[in-house]
């Protein structure tokens, strides 16, 4: 382990985490997550369920405190004491399961909102930032719609776009096809192999091991609060070494998920 | 109310379990035949009404005692003669209403954003908002009402307002911040917290988090129990008439009652508030049902 705070964005690594420990209670979550994540890498999250995906992509997005362990942004550690959360949540975009789309607001005002309100851009180029990324997403006939007239699929769709409108460095997708019917799980997968293909860099949580085998540049398998074994996705998925990972696959085998 | 139309008013109502309210626009060819259900309906309440209305008006006017009653409570020449300064006075309770609402709607959901920061160092802040509530609503409005309107008078205190008028608006703007920020905690509560997760997620800080996404959606689902509150507000302006010299709607139904012995006078005052108040409640009424409405066709999530 490195143990150089100071280390600067030129080394390529977008994030890392050092010993990242979390309990709820007396429930260790994490139990000492070390990871490093490269610019425009993908990595993909596997676990069983309860195993704490959804823990640390919200540790890394400080929506939970950490109880030990430090994360750095490109050499910043986000965890030191007086870190200003906005500032860093700015530049980490997460998108949830359950899309949690401000229902009171148009779509468009979901993706404007912050931009507006947190980065300070003028609303005029806001909406041209988000109208942008609507079209791209081919949602620009919905930017006046209220998310509950939307399908799931493009519910998440305009999630996802929110989250981008803010420009950030690294994006944390969690499990976000769980909540989908099968016929919207692929236009939500396409757009973030679009992402993917466009360099973004991201951290993803997902069930979807087809997806993870064909999308990812690295699959890490979390189990039993840490993460057990780590890889490039043809080598997991057909010879994996630790004994958990093989019973994990098989599992998921077994329910026709691979 | 909200269609207007004394006729539409009748159409709109429909017990539960009855198939959808006719609502579509006159060309509905689906609903043509339940409106011709409806108008049949209509034809069977309107008999009923006249009937139950019939029997009551006759058996109560038969009574021994009603002449006394109807000369006491609804002498027409009394209220010809007290009526129209009643309600003129009335004017004087409506003022009341309007001066007060803005600041406790504002003062209120003061209260309530306080009482729902969270984490230790808001302690105090959660404290005292949580003492004032308790006390106000714990209180009789009537009770502040006096001490506020006597009292602070009494006081002498220099660069204090004097008028009792003044401080009984300010003891139901007090007594009616505590109920009404109790409904906007409701509210406030009731906004999922992954909707918080969201916005700080992006983010958004602590206050543009509650200003933008957890206030106006807490409050569009409070509207009803609001407009209850606001009923309730009106009705408890003949509070002040307690402190005040010059009457109220209340207070000047009190006197015209004492000087002709006749409590006609009361009860058109009551009239004047029930113009106020019933339409009010209907529309309570009404937003509650197109909520559940709503709810049950279950839009999206
Ligand atoms: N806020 C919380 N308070 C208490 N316990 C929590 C909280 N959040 C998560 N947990 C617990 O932490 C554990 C890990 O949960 P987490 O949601 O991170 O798992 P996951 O891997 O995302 O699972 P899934 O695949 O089902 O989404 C679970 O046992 C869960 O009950
Ligand atoms: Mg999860």
């Amino acid at each position: 382990m490195t143990a150089d705070a100071s280390g600067g964005a030129a080394d390529g690594v977008a994030l890392r985490l050092e010993g990242v420990r979390k309990s709820f209670g007396k429930l260790e979550v994490l139990k000492g997550i070390d990871l490093t994540v490269g610019e425009h890498e993908v990595i993909c999250l596997i676990g069983a369920s309860g195993s704490g995906k959804s823990t640390l992509l919200r540790c890394i997005n400080l929506l939970e405190p950490v109880d030990a362990g430090r994360i750095f942004v490109h050499g910043e550690e986000i965890t030191a004491p007086g870190v200003d959360v906005n500032r860093v949540r700015r530049r980490i975009g997460i998108v949830f399961q359950s899309f949690n789309l401000f229902p009171h607001m148009t779509v468009l005002r979901n993706i404007t909102l912050a931009p507006i309100k947190a980065l300070g851009l003028p609303k005029a180029e806001a909406e041209g930032r988000a109208l942008a990324l609507l079209e791209r997403f081919g949602l620009a006939d919905k930017k006046d719609e209220y998310p509950d007239r939307l399908s799931g699929g493009q519910q998440q769709r305009v999630a996802i776009v929110r989250a981008l409108a803010m420009e950030p460095d690294i994006m944390l997708l969690d499990e976000v096809t769980s909540a989908l019917d099968p016929e919207l799980v692929a236009e939500v997968l396409s757009v973030i192999r679009e992402l993917a293909e466009g360099g973004m860099t991201m951290l993803i949580a997902t069930h979807e091991m087809a997806f993870a085998r064909d999308i990812a540049d690295r699959i890490c398998f979390l189990d039993g609060g840490v993460i057990l074994e780590e890889g490039p996705p043809e080598r997991i998925f057909t010879e994996p070494r630790e004994e958990r990972t093989r019973r994990f696959l098989q599992r998921i085998i077994e329910a026709g998920r691979l | 109310m909200a269609r207007g139309g004394g006729g539409e008013g009748h159409r709109a109502r429909y017990l539960p379990g009855d198939p959808r309210p006719p609502e579509g626009g006159p060309t509905s060819r689906i609903l043509a035949p339940l409106r011709a259900e409806g108008a049949r309906a209509v034809a069977v309440a309107v008999a009923s009404t006249v009937v139950v209305l019939g029997v009551l008006g006759w058996s109560i006017t038969r009574s021994a005692n009603w002449p006394a009653v109807r000369d006491a409570f609804f002498n027409g020449l009394e209220f010809r003669e007290t009526f129209p300064e009643i309600a003129r006075r009335f004017l004087r309770n409506v003022a009341y209403f309007m001066v007060a609402e803005p600041f406790i709607l504002a003062f209120a959901l003061l209260l309530a954003v306080m009482r729902s920061l969270p984490g230790p160092v808001f302690f105090p802040i959660r404290a005292m908002a949580i003492v004032y509530t308790d006390f106000f609503r714990g209180v009789p409005t009537v009770l502040v009402v006096y001490i506020l309107g006597f009292g602070v008078p009494a006081l002498g205190l220099a660069g204090v307002p004097r008028d009792p008028g003044f401080w009984g608006v300010v003891a139901l703007v007090l007594s009616y911040s505590a109920y009404v920020a109790e409904v906007y905690r409701a509210g406030i509560e009731s906004v999922h917290p992954s909707q918080v997760a969201a916005a700080r997620s992006l983010g958004l800080g602590r206050w543009p988090t509650l200003r933008y996404v957890v206030i106006p959606q807490a409050v569009r689902r409070v509207v009803p129990p609001l407009l209850n509150d606001f009923v309730a507000l009106q009705k408890d302006t003949a509070l002040v008439a307690f402190v005040v010299a010059a009457p109220e709607a209340f207070k000047m139904a009190q006197i015209q009652q004492a000087a002709r012995f006749n409590f006609t006078p009361l009860l058109a005052a009551a009239l004047m508030f029930l113009v106020i108040t019933v339409p009010l409640t209907r529309t309570v009424d009404w937003l509650v049902a197109r909520e559940r409405r709503r709810r049950e066709a279950g839009g999206g999530l």
